[in-house]
């Protein structure tokens, strides 16, 4: 078994505006990052240094422009989109800071989801959920209602909910913390805690500097690898 | 794993214009794509001619059947492909009444389906009717009302049901949600999101609709004046569009 879950090569990503001028604006160049399991990264750099292109590039939401990303295996830079998704469902897990469901579904249902969705048996997906939004402090009156109409506060802890329902191996954390009180603050750096314990590699964004401190174990500055402005922090 | 469909160099011509050219795309089990465009951009060109609706003038359409034998559907003969039209593929339309027999009752719509199979039980067919028309959140009271008494949205739900009772592999969508209001929309999206997880289908869906894809399928198929422009997992053509085309179209969506 390989120790290192995530390995990142030489990375670079570039944007073309083809409609404004086709400009061409270069964001990552020469990025490594490698994340053994059990471990947590956090990525730091200032407000467009690139921390969340990194992390979406590593999901395949962003097309990098070379390098290689490997996720148990699989280079994410030249994979099929069923060879991606197929590593969504089971190895990589997302918690955006947007929840982003069909309308309509009930919230235990979009919890659920990705447990069904590896074959998981209903009532033991559903057991799981409830148990995860009983530990997120969601109001059992709330469950059978969508969460699209829920505050903004509920839906991150339901998107945390539905992030952690799947023991995935590896994680994508994107402020997990950012508008939860202490509480929530509380359960939600446990369940990373538990995650780490059960040998999940997870690179995260952290504005949280405590919870950075308490959960990860090391820091990359992204900025030193944003074209001009190396050197500038 | 092989692929279901084998889609290669598929063009279409009306006279001199295009209708699609050189398409080319394999589709595997489960997988639901989303092929996108705007009016005239010939998606649902290519739809038909996969869909057996339409001869192209060139390419073929490789579908794996039963016995696990890849057939081009586009020279099989007629009746071949009426019995996998009836039995393997599903077609959705746009307007429901393109593909609902207006003047048949609810339950006969979904039960022509099943004796154009074999089934001839009267007893069963109506079970399994009145099961399908539940599982399309349609009441089992409604199962003798024609589809005219019916609203837009039941009526999509009824032909949705109609096409799946055969237990098919791959369905063809053409706007399934157009022309239906935002709430209808959704619950048809959440309905076709369990089905098509639940019963492991393969469908092609065009749409102009880009939150509709969002939601339903796993890749994405950006058609501009007859060709394929840019292809995809569907977030990443999305939300990191390579196409000036993709671009303009993605940047034009109105925010709500």
């Amino acid at each position: 078994m390989r120790n290192q879950m995530i390995e990142i090569r030489d990375l670079s990503k570039t944007f073309t505006l083809h409609n404004q001028g086709s400009a061409v604006i270069p964001v990552m160049d020469g990025a490594n990052l490698s994340v053994a399991r059990g471990e947590c990264v956090a990525l730091t750099g200032a407000s467009g240094a690139g921390k969340s292109t990194l992390m979406r590039m590593i999901y395949g939401n962003y097309l990098a422009a070379g390098g290689s990303i490997v996720v148990d295996g699989v280079d994410v830079v030249q994979a099929e989109p069923r060879e991606i998704l197929a590593l969504r469902r089971e190895v990589l897990g997302y918690v955006s800071q947007f929840l982003r469901v069909v309308p309509r579904v009930p919230t235990l249902d979009v919890v659920a989801e990705p447990l069904l969705a590896v074959g998981v048996e209903a009532e033991a997906a559903r057991e799981r959920a409830r148990d995860l939004l009983t530990q997120l402090r969601i109001p059992e009156r709330l469950w059978q209602l969508s969460p699209t109409s829920f505050s903004g506060g509920e839906q991150q802890r339901v998107n945390i909910a539905r992030g952690f329902a799947h023991s995935y191996p590896a994680m994508l954390l994107d402020e997990p913390t950012a508008s939860l009180d202490a509480t929530n603050r509380a359960t939600v750096l446990g369940l990373i805690e538990e995650a780490k314990a059960r040998g999940a590699a997870i690179v995260g964004i952290f504005h949280d500097e405590a919870a950075r401190d308490q959960v990860c174990d090391r820091e990359i500055d992204v900025s030193v690898f944003t074209p001009g402005l190396q050197g500038a922090a | 794993m092989t692929p279901l469909l084998k889609v290669e160099n598929i063009s279409k011509y009306y006279g001199q214009r295009i209708g699609c050219q050189d398409v080319n795309f394999d589709l595997y089990p489960g997988e639901v794509m989303g092929i996108v465009g705007e009016s005239g951009s010939g998606k649902s060109t290519l739809l038909n001619c996969l869909a057996g609706h339409l001869t192209p003038e060139t390419g073929e359409v490789l579908f794996e059947m039963r016995d696990g034998a890849m057939r081009d559907t586009v020279t099989m003969s007629e009746p071949e492909r009426r019995m996998l039209s009836r039995t393997d593929w599903a077609f959705v339309h746009q307007h429901a009444r393109d593909g609902l027999r207006m003047n048949v009752s609810a339950g006969g719509n979904v039960g022509e389906r099943l004796m154009a199979v074999g089934a001839r039980h009267y007893g069963n067919i109506r079970a399994e009717a009145v099961d399908w028309l539940g599982r399309v959140e349609i009441s089992e009271s409604r199962v003798d009302d024609r589809p005219t008494q019916f609203s837009g949205g039941m009526q999509q739900r009824l032909q949705i049901a109609r096409n799946l009772v055969t237990g098919p592999r791959l369905v063809f969508m053409d706007e399934p949600t157009g022309g239906l209001d935002v709430s209808v929309q959704a619950r048809l999206l959440d309905l076709l999101r369990g089905l098509v997880r639940e019963m492991g289908l393969s469908a092609i869906i065009v749409t102009h609709d880009l939150a509709v894809v969002r939601l339903l399928a796993d890749r994405l198929m950006v058609m501009k004046d007859g060709h394929v422009v840019e292809t995809g997992l569907t977030d990443q053509v999305l939300d990191d569009p390579q196409h000036a085309y993709t671009q303009l179209l993605v940047s034009s969506v109105l925010q709500v």
